[in-house]
């Protein structure tokens, strides 16, 4: 505990040191290769459960407004018709409301797992599905460790469906239509990294209202949307025992080892071929 | 119809392939044979359910849902059914590279039960695909997604199809008579063979490796980091295995077609590979355990899925390998087929419990196939077996070349 303590006062000062130097920097020369990652910090104990994010996403993306009820302890799934759900979870801290949508991960599973770029990190920082490069294999479905992408399976011209983070919006200069919807301030848009910094100045100053984790700083290798809870993330809907590593360095093993097997192993079979063709040669002439 | 197939080859100038394609395009023997009987009303339903999955969706024939987004014909069709054309790969290593001349009359039939296994199963998948229109894309660069394990299994099952028909192409061309095709096309063979080797090692285990980043998603008990290395190793019998199940009923059903010098050859080739399935079966359990003793899972044996687990590895890896050897020892060809089946069961299971029943094990509602997906399923399969009866009964497969070819030697 006291260790902790002394942690948090550190990381902070850190922080706080990283945010005013960073924030002069970037207000000095906006270049384009520093680009940072965007991403949304989302505050459970800000969120009214009003729903207005549910309803903006499903006007943003032409999608069937959701009609369906919130009830205390039913939970409700993102789908191929919602991109974005608030559902409420009963908890040790009482009743929460926690929003999911696509995690925006800093290396998406789903994004290694394509095999044309359709799903894609882009520079800002949204991971985007391209429907003029997909196949629908589904494969995205299968790696994604959030299980975020969803399938049209009633569709002769299925799409993927899942939140975009408002790509369009932000390419020109707009917040995602959630943030900007969200009337008690629980959503907020910005750099990953200032969003890091606020979510601990947030713990820091209130520490009896959050646990102290900032879910998706490391999860999966580290995610774009950030959530601040008043309760464990196990008891609100989180896998907490997904890996801190990104997922697809599970793979990349595998495909590492295919350059060398493609160079290693033509040559070793070229090489017992000649050397059982003399064998064969010399049985041929013994045979004659 | 071998004589007739000779004289055409004899005297063929080219000018009368057009013609000669044509007359063998007619279907040949009786039409209503017991199997036709069963594949063709299954084909024509098959048919008609691929029309609806192409007008309403994947979802309006199948039960997939966004918890399982693979099912029946990834897990079985494609997953499977590459394992099961394991066989071409590791025959053409032991008859071209290894110089095993023993088993070089069932090389032909291997590569074509291969190729057209691949050919198939390769073209189940497009039935999966949502949007089958964009498939080039990988291909053509729209866009190359490299990081993918998918797309180095695609490119594979593309190159590996044409290496493969390239190892088949002599057989074609002794069927067409074409002389002169046929000795440039041997002539790339032995490329063909160690390209084809070379791309079967890394797709049989791309296979696998597509499962890699679903770790929080398959039952422990079968995913690992080696993954890649079972399915790699496991290719090996499974094709094996296929192959003595596939010879033992082509024996029967194109019996006049065998030379006698073959049939006689049959038994001693069912037992040499009798044996090197009971070898590559002992590296995969010997595996198979390390992995189980290093992954600490000692807790998950005593669950339902615990059992699936030790029936799988014990009544259908651990006993068939028994048998083989067995069965090698005492030179009894039924208990080689018997393995060779609960051989190929094991392959099954196993590559569904990765695949599908160890997928989303805990998840409340679970998959099974619907029996239109198992009606399609079959539809492919026998289409497959119709093609391989068609190609059986023309070209040079089974039985042997015809005369020109020794005479060119």
């Amino acid at each position: 505990m006291n260790f902790d303590r002394r942690n948090f006062f550190k990381t902070v000062c850190v922080a706080g040191a990283t945010l005013a130097v960073g924030n002069s920097f970037g207000a000095a020369k906006p270049d384009e290769n520093t680009i940072e990652f965007q991403g949304v910090l989302y505050d459970s104990t800000r969120c009214l459960g009003c729903r207005a994010c549910e309803r903006v996403c499903a006007k943003a993306h032409e999608l069937p407004e959701p009609k369906d009820e919130l009830k205390a302890g039913v939970i409700r799934k993102t789908s191929e018709k919602q991109r974005s759900v608030i559902n409420n979870y009963v908890t040790s801290k009482g009743e929460v409301f926690v929003k999911k949508q696509c995690m925006h991960c800093n290396e998406p599973a789903c994004a290694a797992a394509c095999l044309t770029q359709a799903m894609y990190k882009t520079k800002e920082g949204p991971v985007i599905w391209r429907g003029n490069k997909c196949m629908g294999c589904r494969f995205c479905m299968v790696s994604c460790p959030f299980d975020v992408p969803k399938f049209e399976y009633h569709s002769a011209n299925p799409k993927i469906e899942k939140c975009d983070m408002c790509y369009d919006r932000i390419k020109v200069g707009k917040i995602p239509a959630c943030a900007e919807a969200c009337p008690g301030d629980a959503l907020t848009f910005g750099t990953r990294r200032e969003l890091i910094v606020e979510a601990r100045k947030r713990i820091f100053e209130n520490p009896k209202d959050y646990v102290d984790q900032i879910w998706g700083e490391q999860v999966a290798g580290g995610t774009g949307w950030l959530y601040l809870s008043s309760a464990p993330f196990n008891e609100v809907g989180f896998n907490t025992k997904l890996q801190n590593t990104s997922y697809p360095e599970l793979s990349k093993g595998f495909l590492y080892t295919v350059p060398s097997v493609f160079v290693l192993l033509p040559p070793l079979l070229l090489g017992i071929h000649e050397a059982t063709k003399n064998r064969n040669h010399s049985n041929d002439e013994e045979n004659e | 119809m071998n004589k007739q197939a000779q004289t055409i080859a004899k005297d063929n100038d080219g000018s009368s392939i057009l013609k000669f394609i044509l007359s063998e395009l007619k279907p040949k023997g009786r039409i209503l044979t017991p199997f036709n009987i069963i594949a063709i009303p299954i084909i024509l339903l098959g048919i008609v359910l691929i029309v609806i999955r192409f007008m309403n969706g994947i979802g309006s024939i199948t039960n997939l849902s966004q918890d399982t987004p693979w099912g029946l014909w990834i897990g079985f069709d494609v997953v499977t059914g590459v394992a099961f054309a394991g066989g071409a790969y590791v025959l053409t290593f032991m008859v071209y590279i290894l110089k095993m001349e023993k088993y070089r009359s069932i090389v032909r039939v291997t590569v074509l039960n291969g190729f057209l296994a691949y050919l198939f199963y390769a073209g189940a998948l497009l039935l999966d695909l949502g949007r089958p229109w964009n498939v080039v894309n990988p291909i053509i660069g729209n866009s190359f997604g490299t990081s993918s394990v998918l797309f180095l299994v695609a490119w594979h099952f593309l190159l590996y199809m044409i290496a493969e028909l390239i190892e088949f192409s002599p057989a074609i061309a002794e069927w067409l008579g074409t002389r002169r095709a046929r000795k440039i096309l041997s002539g790339l063979t032995m490329g063909a063979v160690i390209f084809g080797i070379t791309l079967s090692t890394l797709h049989q285990s791309g296979l696998g490796a597509l499962f890699l980043m679903a770790k929080d998603k398959i039952h422990p008990l079968w995913y690992s980091e080696f993954i890649p290395i079972m399915f790699l190793v496991s290719s090996i019998f499974a094709g094996l295995s296929m192959v003595i199940f596939e010879g033992s009923i082509s024996h029967k059903v194109f019996f006049n077609q065998i030379s006698e010098k073959n049939h006689k050859a049959q038994s001693g080739i069912l037992q040499g590979l009798a044996k090197i399935c009971a070898g590559a079966m002992f590296a995969y359990f010997f595996l198979q355990l390390l992995v189980f003793i290093h992954s600490k899972n000692w807790d998950l044996i005593n669950t339902p899925m615990g059992y699936w687990f030790l029936f799988e590895m014990i009544g259908f890896v651990l006993v068939p390998m028994l048998l083989y050897l067995y069965s090698y020892r005492t030179r009894n060809i039924f208990l080689i087929r018997l393995a060779a089946i609960m051989t190929m069961l094991g392959i099954i299971l196993n590559r569904l419990n990765i695949s599908v029943i160890g997928f989303k094990w805990d998840a409340p509602v679970h998959y099974y196939p619907s029996w239109m997906e198992i009606v399609v399923t079959l539809t492919v399969i026998f289409t497959e077996i119709l093609i391989f009866r068609w190609i059986i009964n023309r070209m040079p497969v089974l039985r042997d070349s015809p005369a020109w070819v020794e005479e060119e030697h």
